[in-house]
């Protein structure tokens, strides 16, 4: 396969001569990232590096813990996708009941929920963090560079925008009892029926919601294809994909075999019962970063790293199981001319195909008739471990426990998947540095490039919820000695100032 | 004959023998209360029925009702009284309310929502208590006890067991169990123990059942901790007299 792009950047060969440059926080994404370019004194880049702090505690917390306490448990992870923790834990913990197949009422109000988070967690990605960039330029004035400029120059769509992602919270209060951290999931089942009325309730906007959607797939590819050069290019590279499918191969997003493709599009595994997953992914350590960067085992960690998310499962689904975003599919991959799409960039795109589908997929499910049923819960032979993984709106994630036959939580295994584009990120991260930023004078806008491309993959950093809208941004530069010579400071207005020269 | 008293200026009428609290659930009238239960002896441990008699502090659910005598109860100092012991009762104890099963149907966090409390005022005290999952169908995490000896009655008077008891003084007591190795799997406590069913916390709870109520229809999702009291002590009066 493919090189790791630009793998040269990954660690400079001369570090200590080099001029430091901090990125950090990075702006507009869930939680807390820092990026480190090295720069030489013709301000050519060395090396560029995402550093990620992954919250690592959970694993331990949850210890001693009853496993029924997991899936409520882990939605304190993650401020922004509480309900993808809290089905992967779920259905991880369904295995301690015995629960293989649930009924298909509780899968079908599960799969709602998950479609409303889905819808949620992207129409606030596109509108909110992702459409200032793509609406007004990477390099844009930054005073206009926000959301308070989206909503100035374009009223409508900021207000689909809300919209969406307020009906998709609607989806989840009222399955799960409240817009965030309510609980729907438990080790067998689901605890609640739907009503009529929150059916009707529901069904009301739907083709609203729907509609919108269709449009936000629209606006997307239009910008993608009226700056279709740059879009290719930019923060690009190839890789190998990761996600779900059906057992036909078709697009999934609550549960399915995993499987893996090359760049190329050829399948490296396929329908891979994800119980097994610890057989096909391992995490590599590197000691410069908090997070582990998984890989395929049967490529190695120099060639096994794969992308997952929007993109990923675009690429590797057959089909996609809703008619509007089924056709929306089948535009965006004719870009690829057979082959997958490696565009960073096209994960935007690809995510509102996503949101299209959700939406799509909540109409059908009100409509299903087992949608309204009453038997929610099933059970069987009791066993002591149990993998969950599920698609969420960020990509593949797994939830992997073992129990003690007191009920009790020994073990715990996360892999986000924010985790699994670590590589890829970084990819990205030096692809930008390198085409951008190299043998230039920083400015907040060429900066803002590299968060552009970190953005694309819309990483929930360290799982905290802050970070919404805009944060200040601190660049350093140290000279050779490790001596901080200049401090650039992003105030909250966006104004740079020099704190230091 | 019935005589009354004076509740914040209201006439109660009672019965000879019964506490103030008793007398004032039966005229409809709510007084804060944690570890006194209709069913059971009364303990006057929490404090948080405390009223003032004659300028004095009493606990009402042990002080017995007089005629013509005049309780205060719903005074704000009295009010501010009970939110402080509440907040101790919290900052002694490990209380993680958003993962714990016990929530919405948990009488200590209902009388957080009733008594408006907004923090936790003191440090919290993060005491380390063993947790105790031995028993095939009882769970226990002791984080969640309020040491109110609920348990302690209920198995001794209404299971006629002896299961539990608390060990220590102060700040360092703690529950103990009735078995040679201090583990619950030990003991004669079954699922079905009213025990196990009045503990008021998510300290003793039944395994396996989790959070299989929903939101929305958890005891004090549906009815305040005020009026369920009420009805509870209606119900015991009816069955017991
Ligand atoms: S026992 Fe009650 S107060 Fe304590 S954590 Fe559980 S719900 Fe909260
Ligand atoms: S276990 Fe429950 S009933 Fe017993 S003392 Fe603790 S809180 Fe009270
Ligand atoms: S209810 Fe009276 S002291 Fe607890």
């Amino acid at each position: 396969m493919n090189p790791i792009a630009n793998l040269e950047l990954e660690t400079a060969s001369h570090p200590e001569a080099l001029t430091r440059t901090v990125i950090e926080p990075i702006t507009r994404v869930e939680g807390h990232g820092k990026v480190t370019l090295l720069m030489d004194e013709q301000n050519h880049v060395k090396q560029a590096r995402l550093h990620i702090v992954e919250f690592r505690g959970f694993e331990k917390f949850i210890q001693g813990r009853p496993y029924w306490e997991a899936p409520v448990m882990v939605q304190r992870l993650c401020g922004i996708c509480p309900v993808s923790h809290h089905l992967a834990a779920a259905k991880a913990i369904d295995t301690f009941v015995g629960a293989r197949q649930l009924t298909p009422t509780a899968e079908k109000l599960r799969r709602l929920m998950h479609c409303g988070q889905t819808l949620q967690s992207h129409a606030l990605h596109f509108f909110h963090l992702a459409s200032p960039d793509l609406l007004f330029g990477f390099g844009a004035d930054v005073a206009t560079r926000n959301i308070i400029g989206v909503i100035q120059a374009h009223p409508a769509l900021a207000v689909q925008g809300v919209k969406l992602r307020k009906y998709g919270q609607e989806v989840i209060r009222v399955l799960a009892g409240k817009r965030v951290h309510g609980i729907l999931a438990i080790p067998g089942g689901v605890n609640k029926t739907l009503s009529r009325e929150d059916r009707e309730y529901l069904l009301k906007d739907i083709d609203q919601m729907v509609t919108w959607s269709q449009d936000a797939v629209g606006i997307v590819g239009k910008l993608f294809t009226d700056n279709q050069t740059e879009f290719e290019r930019f923060g690009s590279f190839r890789s190998n994909f990761l996600s779900l499918t059906t057992s036909k191969g078709d697009f999934e997003l609550y549960d399915g075999g995993l499987r893996a493709r090359d760049d190329k599009g050829q399948d490296i595994f396929d329908h891979v019962n994800y119980a097994h997953y610890l057989r096909y992914l391992h995490e590599e350590v590197k000691s410069w970063s908090y997070m582990k960067f998984p890989f395929i085992v049967s490529l190695g960690n120099d060639e096994g790293w794969y992308r997952v998310g929007p993109l990923a499962r675009i690429n590797n689904a057959r089909f996609m199981g809703t008619p509007l975003a089924e056709e929306a599919r089948k535009a965006f991959m004719a870009m690829g001319k057979g082959e997958p799409i490696h565009a960073t960039l096209a994960y935007h795109w690809a995510r509102m195909i996503e949101m299209l589908y959700a939406a799509e997929a909540i109409r059908d499910l009100l409509q299903d008739p087992d949608i309204l049923g009453t038997d929610l819960m099933t059970q069987g032979e009791r066993a002591t471990e149990g993998v969950g993984v599920i698609e969420a709106p960020r990509g593949t994630l797994i939830h992997h426990y073992k129990i003690d036959e007191h009920d009790a939580i020994v073990k715990a295994n996360l892999i986000v998947a924010t985790t699994h584009n670590n590589t890829a990120m970084n990819a990205a991260v030096r692809e930008v540095a390198a085409h951008y930023l190299d043998g230039k004078v920083l400015t907040e806008g060429l900066l803002n490039h590299i968060e552009v491309a970190i953005r694309a993959y819309d990483p929930c950093l360290s799982c905290a919820t802050q970070a919404l809208g805009r944060m200040p941004l601190h660049v350093e530069l140290w000279d050779a000695e490790g001596q901080l010579v200049d401090r650039l400071v992003k105030g909250a207005d966006g104004t740079l100032s020099d704190e230091l020269g | 004959m019935t005589h009354t008293f004076f509740l914040d200026d209201q006439e109660i009428p009672f019965r000879e023998g019964q506490s103030v609290l008793q007398a004032a659930l039966s005229a409809g009238h709510y007084i804060p209360h944690l570890c006194w239960r209709p069913q059971l002896e009364p303990h006057s441990s929490c404090r948080l029925c405390t009223v003032i008699i004659n300028g004095r502090p009493f606990s009402s659910c042990t002080q017995p009702a007089m005629k013509d005598q005049k309780v205060d109860c719903d005074t704000p100092e009295l009010q501010a009284l009970r939110k402080a012991v509440l907040q101790m009762i919290f900052v002694e104890g490990n209380h993680y309310c958003p993962s714990c099963e016990e929530s919405g149907s948990c009488r200590l966090q209902a009388m957080a929502y009733h008594l408006g409390l907004q923090d936790n005022r003191f440090p919290q005290q993060f005491p380390i208590r063993e947790r105790d999952n031995s028993h095939p169908d009882v769970n226990m995490d002791r984080d969640r006890c309020i040491r109110c000896e609920t348990c302690v009655r209920a198995s001794r008077d209404l299971d006629g067991k002896n299961v539990f008891g608390i060990h220590g003084r102060g700040i360092k007591s703690k529950l103990a169990v009735n078995a040679p190795s201090g583990l619950l799997k030990d003991t004669d406590v079954s699922a079905e123990d009213q025990a196990v069913a009045l503990c008021p916390t998510g300290c003793l709870t039944v395994k396996r059942v989790g959070f299989k109520v929903p939101i929305g229809q958890r005891i004090y999702d549906k009815e305040s901790i005020s009026a369920m009291a009420l009805k509870e002590f209606q119900a015991e009066e009816a069955a017991h007299g």
